[in-house]
């Protein structure tokens, strides 16, 4: 036994700080929401103004990245669009987080009849692939980037709360909860002081996958058109606008995508590393 | 390599009668830690002689089990290495083999037909989704050479040979159709089917229950006299090595500390850390001639905390818990996990509850505490009936009665301080405020025994006795006036369980406390009891003064029960225990089988025995 005091968050740091490549993650992650926050700074130029003396321009010192249709510089449109990437991939994934670990915990601790209506419900949801879903939100509330957090947020919900029932149920069971009940502790604190907790880990995990998906999904909203309206710099709608002039510009849609790639990579990686790291069964 | 030495005449040597079938010479062992390998077994020497059981004792992480890994070399998967020494083995045809030196092809070749092994989970060992027979006809055609059904007919054989009832259709069974007992005869049928020279049986009884340990001990004891094995047998339990074993080594943190015939270890431990294992355990029959319960501590008083004549501090009247059992929407049939118990508790009174594995001993004490909702009967707590609960009523039964559980590590919430697991029923019942509540808590840990800083850290950080040391800081922390100590001991070391028995009896003296200790371990139980209940199948078959239960048994489980107790005293073994066969039967039962109540009856002062209208004599 050491004299220090070993937290909880202390041993998962321990352990976490082995996992190389998700440490490489989450630093791209870190410096891609760095650049996003400081975009007015960093950004060569400004991400909407035009410039039409150099159109379609390939790589060069003056534009690193290239130009586009309309002469404005790639990379500063990349920059400024890791801030609506970023944002819609984490409100989307706040929201649903919110709600979906609100009522899967409900769920989960109550159990009975209103878990199998809530569950049910869920089910529903998840009938229907992510991204039909999300379209269908979008047509109905309207095309704009607003719409494409709650449309994300709505198919989030019912994994997380799938997840936090099923360790509720679990943690419901455990020895600790039960001993807490014979002490007396009612159901709110028993939900929130000691099964809530057992239940985050999990959460922190899937909600940093779920940020790559949820990041890839709005994209694929904007791609569409109904995402972020021109002249937003989306990387999605980057895409979309640089598919006209594949073969003729192809640093149009290379750029915008690797982007998305790398981001997307990195959530994901970083959440394998936090699976490696939070997991109670690999512990020894 | 191996191969060779087997096959070089010259290189072998002729096994004598009575040679060491295995010899264990300067073996260290280490295993991967968290920061670079471990030792820990170190410079063990050991020898087991055809026919002899050498018992290999030691509490847990002493290296016992590693030891039978390493010499079945099933070490090496688990990222163990033998880093020096050798074990010789002496094989049927009487070459001598390194074991240490040995390829995996050879070993493989070694293990099941002249080393066999028994663990102490069954249920892990067997293939779950094999039935039992192929699985036993299985090891046959490997290492005997024989067809499909000459095998099938040798493991049919072998299964009436260790006494599985009905043994014909046990083999068509999968094993978790099985009981406990039945899975650790099959392994036991499994381990002897290619009559290995020696059989390393790693805490082969532990999770039996003790009139099944019993039988199983006795098996073993048959076959190895029958086959003439050299038995290796690994223990924690001193009395099961002064009823099976010839030679014992013990075994510290890796050292063996002595090694002696049973008989002359017993009698002069020359190790202080023998000495302290012998002493620490509980040996039934000690407080034969004493009418009140007294601690483990040396100069112990006896614990004279009962007033005679005052009021319950809890009443059981009747309480039934059953739990439905269904097949798809239909109930089948129910469970009768407690049927019609009544007790009573008085202030400063500990009242034993025992019984084996499913005889709905912990299902009273939850049903107490309505951690399960008993269908029938009342509970009632100074008096009043809490049955029906209020608001006020649940938060009286939460505040006075406080449950330890056998695993103290699972009862602590891991993510929360010690220091808040402790305060919280102080802040859940409101008991005091600000800092008034870290006071609390320290001096509840000075309580138990434990440094005060230890509030600020987490349960992994601790050791299994420093946890349950917690858990019993924490049931204190609302001044309950009555503990249910639920299997409170079972997982702990001997030298560690009689820590925390006296702690609980000093605890109990200080404050007047009524337990309910509820245990299946007979000789803790007489050390610690005032009066104790016997149940069986769901009911109290026989209740009363500790002495006289003890003493004068009457009921016939009882007299069983006490039978199966190991004793730990070799001058007391019996030339072969007379062990009634047979196991419990489930308390499962269709839904218009209602079991039948047996009243009690008065048999002496305040002693009741249950009295069946068929079979016993009561």
């Amino acid at each position: 036994m050491s004299d220090t005091i070993r937290t909880p968050f202390g041993e998962f740091w321990r352990r976490f700080k082995r996992q190389r490549v998700a440490l490489v993650a989450g630093g791209l992650i870190v410096l891609v929401i760095l650049a996003a926050i400081a975009a007015p700074l960093i950004a060569p130029y400004a991400p909407a103004e035009p410039d039409y003396n150099s159109i379609l321009e390939g790589p060069s010192a003056a534009h690193f990245l290239g130009t586009d249709a309309y002469g404005r510089d790639v990379l500063s449109r990349i920059i400024w669009g890791a801030q609506v990437s970023l944002t819609v991939g984490f409100l989307s994934v706040a929201l649903g987080l919110l709600v979906g670990v609100a009522l899967g915990l409900v769920s989960g601790f109550l159990g009975g009849w209103v878990d199998s209506i809530l569950m049910r419900l869920m089910d529903v949801l998840l009938a229907f692939p992510g991204i039909v879903l999300a379209i269908g939100v979008v047509a109905v509330l309207g095309p704009g980037i607003d719409n494409v957090i709650y449309a994300i947020a709505v198919f989030s919900v019912p994994v997380f709360a799938r997840l936090v029932r099923g360790s509720a149920l679990a943690l419901k069971q455990s020895l600790y909860v039960q001993a807490a009940r014979t002490i007396g502790v009612r159901a709110p604190a028993l939900m929130l002081r000691h099964i809530l907790p057992g239940c985050l880990p999990a959460v922190i995990v899937y909600a940093s996958l779920r940020l790559g998906t949820s990041i890839l999904t709005a994209a694929s909203l904007s791609f569409i058109g109904l995402g972020a309206r021109p002249p937003s710099p989306e990387w999605g709608a980057m895409l979309a606008d640089g598919r006209s002039y594949l073969g003729v510009a192809d640093h149009l849609t290379l750029f915008p995508g690797i982007a998305i790639f790398l981001v997307v990579l990195a959530f994901n990686l970083l959440g394998d590393g936090l699976r490696d790291a939070l997991d109670q069964k690999l512990r020894t | 390599m191996a191969e060779t030495v087997t096959q070089h005449p010259a290189l072998t040597m002729p096994a004598s009668a009575g040679a060491d079938l295995l010899r264990v010479q300067g073996l260290s062992l280490a295993m991967p830690g968290a920061d670079g390998p471990v030792t820990v077994v170190q410079e063990l020497d050991l020898a087991v002689r055809a026919g002899e059981t050498v018992a290999l004792v030691g509490e847990s992480g002493s290296g016992k089990s590693v030891t039978a890994l390493a010499i079945t070399r099933l070490l090496d998967d688990t990222g163990g290495r033998i880093t020096a020494g050798r074990i010789d083995f002496t094989t049927r045809d009487g070459a001598r083999l390194d074991l240490v030196a040995l390829d995996d092809a050879a070993m493989r070749r070694l293990r099941g037909a002249e080393i066999g092994m028994v663990f102490q989970e069954p249920m892990t060992s067997l293939n779950p989704v094999m039935r039992v027979d192929e699985q036993i006809a299985e090891a046959i055609r490997l290492h005997r050479g024989m067809d499909d059904a000459a095998a099938l007919a040798e493991a049919k054989r072998l299964l009436d040979r260790v006494r599985v009832a009905d043994a014909p259709r046990q083999l068509q069974r999968f094993p978790f159709e099985l009981s406990g007992g039945m899975r650790q005869r099959v392994m036991i049928a499994l381990a002897i089917s290619c009559r290995p020279r020696l059989l390393i049986a790693d805490e082969p009884t532990t999770a039996l229950d003790v009139t099944v340990q019993a039988q199983v001990l006795r098996l073993l004891r048959e076959l190895q006299a029958e086959y003439g094995m050299g038995l290796l047998f690994i223990t924690h339990d001193m009395g099961v090595v002064a009823e099976i074993a010839d030679r014992v080594a013990v075994l510290q943190r890796g050292r063996c500390v002595e090694q002696n015939e049973t008989a002359a270890l017993f009698a002069a431990p020359s190790h202080a850390y023998t000495r302290m294992l012998l002493d620490a355990v509980p040996m039934l029959g000690a407080l034969a001639d004493e009418a009140l319960p007294r601690s483990f501590a040396k100069d112990s008083l006896p614990q004279d905390t009962v007033t005679p004549g005052a009021a319950p501090v809890l009443e059981v009247r009747g309480i039934a818990t059953r739990f439905p059992v269904r097949r798809g929407l239909r109930l089948r049939g129910r469970v009768h996990a407690v049927e019609q118990v009544s007790f009573a508790v008085r202030p400063g009174e500990t009242l034993g509850l025992v019984g084996e594995s499913g005889c709905g001993k912990s299902t009273t004490g939850r049903s107490i505490v309505r951690l399960e909702l008993p269908d029938e009967g009342q509970v009632l707590l100074e008096g009043t009936d809490i049955s029906r609960p209020s608001g006020a009523d649940l938060a009286r039964l939460h505040r006075e009665i406080q449950v330890v559980f056998q695993d103290p590590y699972a009862a602590l919430n891991p993510r929360l301080t010690l220091g808040y697991s402790i305060a919280e029923p102080i802040r859940t019942h409101g008991l005091a405020k600000g800092d008034a509540i870290e006071a609390r808590v320290r001096s509840l840990l000075a309580d138990v025994g434990l440094p005060a800083e230890f509030a600020q850290r987490y349960p992994h950080e601790l050791s299994g006795g420093q946890r349950q040391r917690v858990c019993i800081a924490r049931a204190l922390a609302s001044e309950p006036k009555l503990i249910i100590a639920d299997e409170a001991v079972a997982a702990l070391d001997v030298s560690i369980r009689a820590q925390v028995v006296n702690l609980l009896m000093d605890l109990q003296r200080r404050h007047r406390l009524a337990m309910l200790f509820i245990s299946h371990d007979m000789a803790v139980v007489e050390r610690v009891s005032h009066r104790v209940a016997v149940m069986y199948l769901g009911q109290i078959v026989e209740i009363g003064p500790r002495q006289a239960v003890m003493q004068t048994p009457q009921h016939a489980y009882t007299q069983r029960l006490l039978a199966a107790v190991p004793i730990p005293d070799p001058a007391r073994r019996r030339a072969l225990p007379p062990v009634a066969e047979g196991e419990v039967p489930s308390p499962m039962r269709r839904l218009e089988d209602a079991p039948i109540v047996a009243p009690l009856v008065r048999v002496g002062p305040d002693h009741f025995v249950a009295r069946h209208s068929v079979g016993g004599l009561y």
